[in-house]
């Protein structure tokens, strides 16, 4: 069973989303999602400074077998794209929800349709996964 | 309903994840194909590969029936166990598959075809085979295991009697031989040592779980793929199909063109080959980050256009590579376009890895 920590938020496209303390949202893909993928071989984070909307690609991982869009869950400006993933890629699958993160976003204006653990958990069980 | 292996119900207890291949239920991986992968380039792994298509060919007429069938020349077979790895063509010069043809005997030979193929390979196969009165036999009551890596023929050797074990140590590159009940021969789709091994289909999951309690990783088709790229081996589908030709897929070395054997799609390769052949499958290597797919479009400057074929990350190189077919003049270095990005990518002439060593410097 893949993890779903039930202090985060996330959306019906697999990310998950972490308020810090200072306000920003930080972005990574699930658990469920790495699995999904598998061995992780290149990924590539947003800017700083770009502006995002909800739904729109701003990064991209990438598996041995395939290419995947990840999708900004909220509106806002891209504060920090993980400088470690560039080297290490594999800590999405090893540490997804810690070390994988993707971005930071410093939001603007109210967020909405994210889903609770809860809701997440069905989602994937309803997906058959 | 997709088509299953006798070990299908052995992989799914595995939990290996199952994909559709070539209308088969199929093991992708069963943990990491990484590390299934590196199982392979330094020790062994066995993969299920029961679902490519097994065809015995007897009769008086097989060698004539071959010579004119298969673009390889079967002459070259004469002792007894020699495969010949080649391609059935169309009129046209185009690929209706590549295969492997044992020699088991003067009115015996064993072609070895793939599993998306099966059914056009065999209809083609029997209509040829009928004026030459060559039976037609599918041995769909065989499995295939491939067994390959460094360590792959001693883990086998150690499953078989100690006459068996010896003989089959003996076995020379791509020669094959009936060994304590099982068809082996040295002969895979890696580019590492080992041995394929086809059997009773009931034999199938003893000899599965021998293998693996002596060490041996399962590993799937997405590791198969990546180590037969790192070897610059083609996949039928992807890296040539009917609309292209030998020459122009890396492959010219399988066609014998020797004076006076008249198979199919000779005429059309002649032709083909007076008027020029402008394009070629190449190797390339990838400079930047990045992972090339099939598909991506490949400027060669001034030479042309072309396109990947089969691209992936390579987990030995750790960098990414690629089949592609691009313009023959095309010089040693192209980009690619990755996303919408123009990468730089090296020229090169696969394979990559030979034997779990980079060639590509």
């Amino acid at each position: 069973m893949s993890k779903v920590p039930s202090d985060l938020k996330y959306t019906r496209t697999h990310e998950w989303l972490r308020t810090l303390p200072d306000g920003t949202v930080e972005v990574g893909i699930t658990d469920h999602a790495q699995h999904a993928l598998g061995d992780l071989v290149f990924v590539e984070v947003p800017e700083a400074g770009r502006k995002v909307t909800p739904g729109e690609p701003f990064a991209v991982v990438e598996s041995v077998k395939a290419a995947s869009d990840v999708y900004a869950p909220i509106s806002g400006e891209v504060t920090e794209g993980n400088p470690a993933l560039a080297s290490a890629p594999e800590t999405i699958n090893t540490d997804p929800y810690g070390g994988g993160w993707l971005a930071r976003v410093r939001p603007s204006g109210a967020q909405g349709g994210l889903l609770t653990a809860a809701e997440y958990e069905k989602l994937t069980a309803e997906e058959g996964n | 309903m997709a088509r299953r292996t006798p070990l299908f119900a052995v992989h799914q207890a595995a939990g290996a994840r199952i994909v559709d291949f070539g209308g088969w239920d199929m093991p992708l991986q069963y943990g990491s194909l990484i590390a299934e992968h590196h199982a392979v380039r330094r020790a062994a792994g066995v993969f299920d590969v029961s679902h490519m298509c097994v065809v015995d060919l007897e009769g008086d007429q097989v060698r004539p029936f071959l010579l004119k069938l298969f673009a390889n020349d079967v002459s070259k077979l004469t002792a007894p166990g020699k495969a010949l790895y080649g391609c059935l063509l169309n009129e046209r010069g185009g690929v209706i598959d590549d295969l492997i043809v044992y020699y088991l005997g003067e009115r015996w030979f064993r072609a070895v075809v793939n599993a998306g193929t099966r059914d056009k390979d065999l209809a083609w196969i029997r209509r040829h085979a009928e004026p030459f009165g060559v039976t037609v036999r599918e041995r769909d009551d065989l499995a295939m295991l491939a067994v390959q890596g460094p360590e792959a023929r001693a883990r086998v050797a150690g499953l078989l009697s100690s006459a068996g074990a010896a003989r089959a140590l003996a076995l020379g590159a791509f020669f094959g031989a009936q060994i304590d009940g099982w068809f082996i021969s040295r002969t895979g789709y890696t580019g590492e040592d080992g041995f394929e091994i086809m059997l009773s289909a009931g034999g199938a999951e003893s000899l599965w779980h021998s293998l693996t309690a002596a060490g041996v990783a399962p590993c799937g088709l997405g590791a198969r793929d990546t180590l037969r790229l790192e070897a610059g081996m083609n996949l039928y589908g992807s890296d040539m199909d009917e609309s292209t030709n030998p020459l122009e897929s890396g492959l010219a070395w399988t066609v014998a063109l020797n004076a006076g054997r008249a198979f199919i799609g000779r005429e059309a390769l002649e032709a083909l080959r007076a008027r020029g052949i402008e394009r070629k499958l190449a190797g390339l290597v990838l400079e930047e980050r990045g992972v090339l797919r099939a598909h991506q479009r490949v400027l060669a400057g001034t030479a042309g256009e072309g396109e990947i074929t089969s691209g992936t990350f390579s987990p030995t190189l750790e960098r990414s590579i690629a089949l592609a077919r691009i313009p023959a003049a095309a010089g040693e270095q192209v980009q690619v376009d990755v996303r919408g990005k123009l990468l730089a990518a090296r020229v090169v002439k696969p394979p990559f890895v030979r034997h779990g060593k980079s060639l590509v410097g």
